[in-house]
């Protein structure tokens, strides 16, 4: 950024921060964005005047219990309301909580411990399949061939064993991250890199081809149906429907109940993996690891046990994606090997750097901007380019008609252009990411003297 | 007997013998010394006294046990701490923290007791804190604890490197070149550092230096090493005036014509 643009935004930050301002620029935006996201609930723009809330509540200066009370309202009042009303949101929400759980376990594993994995996604897919073969019909067409389910077969668990999976799920991914992590060990780098993209890869390749010689993971085609957790029985909802009901303009249905619901549990356990991955950075554990990833020889020669510590980064990462997995796999009912391509892993990654390495606000700020970039803005852009092409629009300036561009050139294909692109320009002039890392600054140093 | 004693220590690379045959004692509490030119294998025997090489032959005794076979973190928990040749502080870590890393061995915390902010985990933290503010006082630096240690000036850095490795509490502290690229006056003040480590901590202290002003106006004992071998070794007198530490350092020819 140049440097006039520099001071021109830290002036309006200042001034952002002054007196009053503060609060009225968030109670503004939540206002302005409930709203008119209530009015238009297709509009993009009012969603992203909501979103913008949550982000100026994070960085203006506004009283504690001020900024708590508005962020809790806005996460499990406002959102779930207008989510009922246009449940696209909540997915999209739903998906920010998933991919930023997903990012604040690879920032444990690349950003504070300094071990560059390639295949993270293997951790989600271990978590997802552990529910997804348990909470379906799967363990009773162990013996069939794949897509000829026999007539009869039962689920095997009851679905309120989900809530036990949750941290089975857990407890799987991070022994996995444990495997992975031992013959790797005296890697670094770059070689460090192939070897979990390998893993990554296996991982895959294990669930699309475990079919054989038992039909463990239905291979290509997937398991479904999986369980979703009972929601609460009905005098519990039945009020909460009715209530609802005259405010988002018809009753819900269960599905959108369980929309909700996913919500909220993706919520919890990004608000747990927060506290988790805050607390263990700022600990023992954490220095350690940051000193692993400055300099392992100076590290070891302070008495840092590499191999533990390594092997805990491992296994702490991939905890939280194995926790994701369970909640993804009962959200979608379906699993595939699909969804735990290298592409994916590739994903996260993105929105770590993007967000800033090591920085935990930075990597959930990364994965909510990623998500919503792909899914919904670059989304309309190329629904609006399609348009064009269907109208009788010309590009101004050489005087081309829309309508005449070859196939080949379908604006609609240049939406990972576009990701590109912002990529490219985000590490030129913010290399150090959306929201960098900082260390904790102590205030006990300033008294002794 | 001897705090630490080597027998015959060797460390091959290939057909070339960077350590050959070295055998020390050095005394409790004492500040000792190892001199030689560029490439006679200091370093090397820096690395296989704390566990980063393994000997190919020869004994380590530490406090009347083996080091042979442990792995540096391990060795670094047996109480023997080092500062590099080349800095290698944790650079994009605080001041403090970087003394809290050396610290390590010394704290109790679980990850338990991290995740639950327990009593026991607040107060330790609180502890290290202060005492490595005090560790940064001690080696005469001020104010700096919130900076990044890479912001810090050269000398500074040379300093937290040696707070960081006294925070371990050590027995035996190995200082590898510690007033390279230091001017006269940050020497000064360095050897006094080293004198005040020593005779506050009772840390014993062993030093490869290049700078004899350095080496012979602190040292108690000095070993030489020349091409992986001890070549001399003694009082700063004793070596001063040794015909074959001359040689090594002058050359033959050099020291001969000097005579």
């Amino acid at each position: 950024m140049t440097q006039p643009m520099k001071t021109f935004f830290s002036d309006l930050y200042k001034k952002a921060n002054q007196g009053p301002w503060p609060l009225i620029i968030t109670v503004g935006l939540l206002l302005v964005g409930t709203i008119t996201v209530y009015q238009s609930p297709r509009s993009l723009a009012a969603f992203l005047t909501l979103m913008l809330c949550p982000v100026m509540l994070y960085f203006l200066k506004i009283n504690i219990k001020v900024k708590i009370f508005m962020g809790l309202l806005l996460a499990i009042v406002i959102l779930p309301v207008l989510g009922i009303r246009n449940i696209f949101y909540l997915e999209v929400i739903f998906q920010m909580a998933v991919f930023a759980a997903l990012a604040l376990g690879l920032n444990i594993v690349i950003g504070m411990a300094g071990l560059l994995d390639l295949g993270y996604v293997a951790f989600y897919a271990v978590g997802a399949y552990a529910w997804a073969i348990f909470g379906s019909k799967q363990l009773s067409l162990l013996h069939s061939i794949p897509g000829a389910a026999p007539a009869g077969a039962e689920f095997s668990l009851a679905p309120s064993y989900f809530w036990l999976f949750l941290f089975l799920g857990v407890g799987l991914a991070a022994l996995a991250g444990i495997l992975l992590g031992l013959p790797v060990l005296r890697l670094r780098g770059d070689y460090l890199a192939i070897v979990t993209l390998g893993f990554g890869e296996v991982i895959r390749v294990l669930a699309l081809n475990l079919d054989k010689p038992i039909n463990l993971t239905n291979g290509p085609q997937g398991i479904t149906p999986i369980q979703r957790p009972p929601l609460p029985p009905g005098f519990i909802m039945e009020p909460i429907r009715n209530l609802l009901t005259p405010i988002v303009g018809h009753a819900p249905t269960d599905a959108e109940f369980y929309n909700v619901f996913f919500y909220l549990l993706a919520l919890v356990v990004i608000l747990i993996a927060i506290g988790v991955a805050t607390r263990l950075e700022d600990s023992r554990i954490g220095r350690a690891w940051a000193a692993i990833r400055e300099d392992e020889t100076a590290a070891i020669a302070m008495g840092i046990p590499l191999v533990r510590l390594k092997l805990a980064a491992f296994a702490a990462g991939a905890s939280f994606a194995g926790c994701m997995g369970v909640v993804y796999a009962a959200n979608r009912t379906f699993v595939s090997p699909e969804s735990f391509s290298f592409l994916q892993s590739i994903g996260v990654l993105t929105m770590v750097i993007l967000g800033g390495l090591g920085s935990i606000p930075g990597v959930i700020f990364g994965a909510s901007a990623v998500v919503i970039l792909n899914i919904q803005v670059l989304q309309n852009f190329s629904l609006y380019l399609s348009a064009l092409r269907q109208s009788d629009a010309v590009i101004p300036l050489i005087n081309f008609a829309w309508k005449d561009l070859s196939n080949q050139l379908d604006p609609a294909k240049y939406q990972k252009l576009v990701f590109g692109i912002i990529l490219i320009v985000m590490m030129i002039y913010r290399p150090a990411g959306l929201i960098p890392a900082e260390r904790r600054k102590r205030e006990l140093v300033e008294d002794i003297e | 007997m001897a705090l630490l004693q080597t027998t015959g220590i060797v460390k091959r690379f290939g057909g070339l013998v960077a350590v050959n045959k070295i055998s020390i004692a050095l005394e409790e509490s004492r500040i000792a010394s190892i001199i030689g030119p560029n490439g006679a294998g200091k370093t090397t025997f820096f690395n296989t006294l704390t566990g980063i090489y393994k000997p190919d032959e020869g004994q380590i005794n530490f406090n009347g046990r083996s080091l042979l076979g442990l792995r540096p973190d391990q060795v670094a928990e047996r109480g023997i701490s080092r500062t590099f040749q080349n800095i290698r502080l944790f650079g994009s870590m605080t001041v403090l923290e970087n003394i809290i890393v050396g610290m390590y061995t010394q704290l109790k915390q679980s990850a338990i007791d991290a995740l639950f902010r327990t009593k026991k985990f607040h107060a330790e933290e609180k502890e290290s804190e202060k005492k490595a503010s005090e560790l940064m006082e001690y080696v005469g630096l001020k104010n700096v604890g919130n900076q990044l240690a890479r912001n810090l000036p050269y000398g500074g850095q040379r300093r937290i490197e040696i707070a960081r490795a006294i925070a371990a509490n050590p027995t035996l502290l190995l200082l590898d070149e510690p007033t390279a690229g230091m001017n006269p006056n940050e020497t000064e003040d360095a050897i006094k550092l080293f004198r005040r480590i020593r005779d506050d901590k009772g840390i014993t202290i062993l030093l490869i230096e290049h700078d004899m002003r350095v080496v012979m106006g602190i040292s108690e004992h000095i070993s030489v090493m020349d091409y992986g071998e001890k070549i001399a070794e003694g009082t700063p007198q004793e070596i001063r005036t040794n015909q074959r530490v001359i040689e090594a350092y002058l050359g033959r020819e050099a020291a001969s014509t000097k005579d």
